[in-house]
């Protein structure tokens, strides 16, 4: 079949091509933030995470012509903001919201800084499997170009949600969140747990960065991410901290953002970029709807900050 | 019943007449608000200039030029206080809320928002007199950003939705928005390469103050800064606000209307921005268009945290962050550093100046011991 003949049917398809692809990105955040938040504690810096894991894969990627390489590169470029947010926050009387803030835009600005040189050479992608060979139409095998990265993120949240409720570690980190007097009296120290959890929570950061200058959009600019770090942030919330829906809610909103090419793709051009602040809207509306003035979210670590 | 026998204890032991009761007893705190935030300010410089170095720069020409093109002549002070002007108004947009225990970040959306609105006020009162715009420009700055601002508040008090977080993604969405109307409904068609709406006319501008090219905006933000210090700490609605800031429980059981505090209070807050808005667009650009993002918002967080949510400190660190700011051109010149290396200054700062609040109380000789 020919490119176009299957009209409007395209906007859908993009929109579930949108959901495997774009949401990747927001998928990792959210797991890692999802191990963060459990443990008691609140990172909001993962959006400047986002940004240097990006910066940080392409560069290694294009150095060393190993793409997987970028991405190890990243996740420990994530893991070690994640260790001075961790640390900075093990002082007293320092507040984690604050220190988010301040990596947020020290991330943001790193990378700007160190991805100067990057802006012009093209770096080799990640690898695609094609899902889609058994069909002719052209956006159903673009749609099912998966890369290996959303399957591992896809697996990744069962494993965790397995992980927080019977592995020792996720029990541990369960119990610095819930309660830090009860993991000191365990004899555990509350700031290391957290500090590894932040760490890991950095590390899966890292790497949705990776997927955002590896494989869609696929290049690395300073326009690269605009909000999906936070917006994920979000998503935790209202995933109620569990990471199986953790993974809905970034299909959702990886089909949200799609929305704008899709329906710019079809000849809808006038709200484009309202279409394209769709996952922001779609944040704000769900944040309204879930939560509630009168009780504490359910599922909340009883630690977490931004909750209480 | 113990921690309140501590807390008489310590309070009896400040109040009791010490040996020496010296000058150091009595501002040491004042002095830790001046002396710890100088020494994470230049820890950050110390660190930042070894971030340089790496790259095979000189960190004493780097020291040199910030120092030059900030506060060197005349005309980088002129620089260094136009770009002061909106970070003292986006700061009071973090900085009031704050008073409140609230942390907004979200000024940059307020300021888009405002730029919006006094542009649009400008172009439906075209061929009215200046004065006029001028004043309807205002309003409509402060109105929409305050709007903004007053709706993370909205949704924090009635909703719980954190306000940190909501307020963050209006930024995003005030974006769009902008966006949206400068390509769409708001488009002057002879703007090709960069979308933006009719320009609001030169007699509409607000000008320069006389001998300067400092436009008035720093005056507005002086006012701004100003009043929002007397309401804060010489009015007994600003006392009520750091009541509920203090113990939101205590603030309901004397019968304060929190609601009314927070929603105030984040309008005020968003005015603020929105009026940097409404001055980027009446002063220096002259129409709003997406050059308007141009971070004072993020920056304002930066301030209002590095004077400690304080409105009147916030004059002296708008101006300090306004020249690195400003040298920044002579940086990306002089030593070949990227634009981004401002960036990378003020994170390393704001990390210095969060990590620093680990040091209030613990240096010893401020306690006036001896």
């Amino acid at each position: 079949m020919a490119d176009g003949s299957i009209g409007l049917w395209t906007v859908p398809l993009a929109v579930l091509g949108g959901a495997i692809r774009v949401s990747t990105p927001f998928l990792f955040v959210s797991l890692g933030e999802c191990i963060t938040e459990r443990s008691g504690r609140i990172n909001l810096g993962l959006e400047g995470t986002l940004i240097m894991g990006a910066m940080s894969a392409y560069g290694i990627s294009y150095v060393t012509g190993s793409p997987w390489l970028g991405v190890l590169a990243a996740g420990i470029t994530g893991a070690l903001l994640g260790a001075l947010h961790a640390g900075i926050c093990s002082l007293p009387r320092v507040n984690d919201v604050a220190v988010g803030i301040a990596l947020m835009l020290f991330g943001t600005g790193l990378a700007f800084y160190l991805g100067k040189p990057l802006i012009e050479p093209t770096a080799p992608r990640l690898p695609a499997i094609d899902f889609g060979w058994w069909s002719d139409i052209p956006q159903v095998r673009a749609a099912l170009r998966v890369n290996v990265l959303f399957l591992i993120g896809v697996a990744l949240a069962p494993i965790l949600y397995w992980a927080f409720r019977t592995t020792r570690w996720g029990l541990l980190i369960r119990t610095a969140g819930e309660s830090s007097d009860a993991a000191r009296a365990m004899g555990h120290s509350v700031l290391l747990i957290r500090l590894r959890a932040t760490m890991v929570g950095g590390f899966l950061a890292g790497i949705g960065g990776s997927f955002l200058s590896l494989f869609y959009p696929g290049s690395w600019n300073e326009g690269l991410s605009s909000g999906q770090g936070i917006t994920a942030v979000a998503l935790v919330i209202f995933a109620r901290w569990d990471p199986l829906l953790c993974l809905w809610a970034s299909l959702a909103f990886g089909g949200a953002a799609a929305l704008g090419p899709a329906l710019q793709s079809v000849g809808v051009t006038s709200g484009y970029h309202l279409f394209n602040a769709a996952p922001y809207i779609l944040t704000v509306a769900i944040m309204i709807i879930t939560c509630s003035p009168k009780r504490t979210l359910t599922g909340a670590p009883a630690e977490l900050s931004i909750t209480r | 019943m113990t921690s309140e026998a501590a807390d008489s204890a310590e309070t009896a032991g400040t109040i009791a007449p010490a040996a020496d009761p010296g000058f150091l007893q009595r501002h040491g705190g004042t002095i830790e608000y001046v002396l710890i935030p100088g020494a994470a300010l230049a820890g950050a410089l110390v660190v930042f200039g070894i971030f340089v170095a790496m790259f095979g720069k000189n960190p004493l020409d780097l020291y040199f030029y910030m120092y030059y093109g900030a506060f060197g002549t005349w005309f980088s002070w002129q620089n260094t206080l136009t770009r002061a002007a909106p970070l003292i108004l986006t700061a009071l947009c973090t900085a009031l809320p704050a008073q409140l225990g609230m942390v907004i970040i979200g000024g940059e959306g307020a300021l888009l928002i405002g730029a919006l609105s006094a542009t649009s006020a400008a172009l439906l009162l075209q061929g009215m007199p200046p004065l006029v715009v001028q004043i309807a420009m205002v309003i409509a700055g402060v109105i929409g950003g305050g709007l903004w601002i007053m709706l993370s508040g909205a949704l924090r008090q009635f909703r719980g939705v954190n306000e940190t977080i909501s307020s963050l993604l209006l930024v995003y969405i005030a974006l769009a928005i902008l966006n949206h109307l400068v390509e769409g409904a708001m488009r002057d068609p002879a703007s090709l390469n960069k979308p933006s709406t009719r320009e609001i006319g030169a007699a509409n501008m607000i000008g320069s103050i006389p001998g300067t090219d400092v436009h008035w905006g720093l005056v507005f933000g002086l006012i701004a800064a100003i009043a929002a210090y007397i309401l804060i700490y010489h009015t007994v609605f600003g006392f009520a606000a750091r009541v509920a800031g203090g113990n939101i429980r205590a603030a309901k059981i004397v019968g304060l209307g929190v609601s009314k505090l927070i929603l105030t209070i984040c309008f005020l807050a968003g005015g603020a921005a929105g009026l940097a808005g409404m001055v980027e667009v009446a002063a220096v650009q002259g129409r709003t268009n997406a050059n308007l993002a141009a971070g004072y918002g993020f920056t304002g967080i930066l301030v209002a945290f590095l004077a400690r949510q304080n409105p009147l400190a916030i004059i002296p660190v708008a101006i300090l962050l306004g020249g690195i700011s400003a040298s920044g051109g002579l940086l990306q010149r002089r030593l070949g550093l990227p634009d981004a290396s401002v960036l990378v200054l003020q994170g390393i700062i704001f990390v210095f100046v969060l990590a620093s609040d680990a040091l209030y109380g613990r240096i010893g000789f401020l306690k006036g011991k001896s």
